[in-house]
């Protein structure tokens, strides 16, 4: 059976070591913040100024000076720090965050990741995706292995990519892939899937170390 | 330049600043932090093909977004433009030009232009279609993208309070991309909510520094947009 979202997001969780500064991307990853293991100190930065996230306010208490980069409002905490935008991407390009886990449309076998556009659809734009890959030290790929019947982790990526080289590691709802520098290595699987399930849902042969 | 930089109103702040053509920077996420009072002049003023630098193009009815549906605007440098829909529209029609960049490509090519850097390394985009066109090198065993330093006529900055030297404090995320602009242009003109004599803040707590503000008006406490209102319950008051 495959992992749920909350599960997928609470093995994902399982990467957060104490003391992390980590950046969450749009979607299943931000379910990430709900899961750290108690006692843990984890900071969330978020891109557009703000370190030390707290949650959704309560109704009544939202502030419009206070958003995360999903323009979500949501609310500080007493370790939260506010910078400017070139101070917040110095933090990320210059390598201070520990991690990264991001949504995306395709991996490739060498890590490449594409996660901003499909060509023939309306671009909305970057972000800070392109700057999260290049400079942040480990980036974990939190998604749905397929996607209405297409495959997502490929040999190459045939959209535009993010980052050359700069997945580190993969979660799906079925399965671990550790990016090694000989390509995939299968290491987990969701109960009850099987290794013949990943071969025919994954555009790239891998090898298998299951723990 | 006048040596009081404060102005009794928007118009005022702007008077004399606005033409054509011209390539503005205006500051804020989304609509957060956004110099709205002064965006509201641009649009009054009528003033066309303009080249904006923004993180995004506002919203639809918001801020920027103004502009685009008064159709003001020739171009749009930019990280992300997925949230405005009549934007996109004219986007796709081929009414508004886009360059989009990576945000902290953006949020530095601003800072370098502000600081005197007319183009830097990053590795950011190296290997994408961000880095087609543009000069590559390699450093420390990673191909890095050569981007340039960015430059405006005019800045356009919100800020929560400011004094009278023009010296600004920002308030939380409404920080973004105000500070690194404030100093990347010929003119940057201010508004702020509130004015305040000088000597009033902590000189160790200002964030812009009087020197990049050339004109500073008061604008209020305004009424201000939230794009995505996300809340959680309360707990119930016996746990309270």
């Amino acid at each position: 059976m495959p992992w749920t979202r909350q599960e997928m997001a609470a093995r994902a969780a399982e990467e957060l070591r104490d003391g992390f500064y980590v950046n969450l991307g749009i979607g299943i990853p931000t379910l990430v913040a709900n899961c750290v293991p108690p006692g843990m100190r984890v900071q969330f930065q978020s891109e557009n100024g703000m370190l030390g996230m707290g949650p959704f306010p309560y109704e009544g208490e939202e502030d419009a000076d206070l958003i995360n980069a999903g323009k979500q409002t949501i609310t500080s905490l007493p370790s939260t720090s506010y910078f400017d935008s070139a101070s917040s991407f110095g933090m990320i390009r210059g390598g201070h965050i520990q991690l990264a886990i991001l949504g995306a449309l395709q991996v490739s076998a060498r890590g490449d990741l594409a996660n901003w556009s499909v060509p023939g659809k309306m671009i909305k734009g970057i972000g800070g995706a392109m700057d999260l890959v290049a400079g942040v030290r480990r980036v974990i790929v939190l998604m749905e292995h397929i996607s209405k019947g297409e495959i997502k982790i490929v040999e190459q990526c045939s959209l535009p990519l993010t980052g050359v080289e700069v997945v580190n590691k993969i979660i799906t709802d079925l399965c671990v892939f550790e990016v090694g520098p000989g390509g995939l290595v299968l290491t987990e699987l969701a109960p009850g899937v099987t290794e013949d399930e990943i071969r025919s849902k994954t555009g790239t042969p891998f090898a298998t170390q299951l723990h | 330049m006048s040596l009081n930089k404060v102005h009794s109103t928007p118009e005022a702040a702007l008077a004399g600043f606005l033409h054509d053509d011209m390539t503005i920077m205006s500051g804020g996420f989304g609509v957060c932090g956004i110099p709205a009072a002064l965006i509201d002049v641009i649009l009054d003023s009528g003033v066309r093909g303009l080249t904006l630098i923004s993180n995004n193009p506002g919203a639809d009815g918001h801020g920027l977004g103004k502009l685009f549906k008064n159709r003001q605007v020739r171009k749009l440098i930019c990280s992300y433009a997925g949230d405005n829909a009549l934007f996109a529209q004219q986007f796709m029609a081929g009414e508004v030009e886009v360059e989009f960049n990576p945000q902290g490509t953006l949020a530095e090519r601003i800072r370098a232009g502000g600081a005197g850097i007319p183009a830097f390394y990053t590795r950011t985009g190296a290997g994408t279609v961000i880095a087609e066109g543009k000069p590559t090198a390699e450093f420390d065993g990673h191909p890095h993208v050569l981007e340039r330093g960015l430059r405006a006529d005019l800045a356009l900055v919100h800020a929560w309070m400011g004094d009278t030297e023009g010296n600004l404090l920002y308030r939380m995320t409404a920080r973004n991309f105000n500070p690194p602009m404030a100093t990347a242009a010929e003119v940057t003109v201010a508004e702020v909510e509130t004015l305040v004599p000088v000597g009033s803040f902590d000189p160790d707590h200002i964030v812009t520094p009087g020197i990049f503000v050339d004109r500073l008006v008061a604008v209020g406490a305004i009424n201000k947009h939230i794009e995505q209102r996300t809340v959680r319950p309360r707990p119930l008051a016996a746990e309270a």
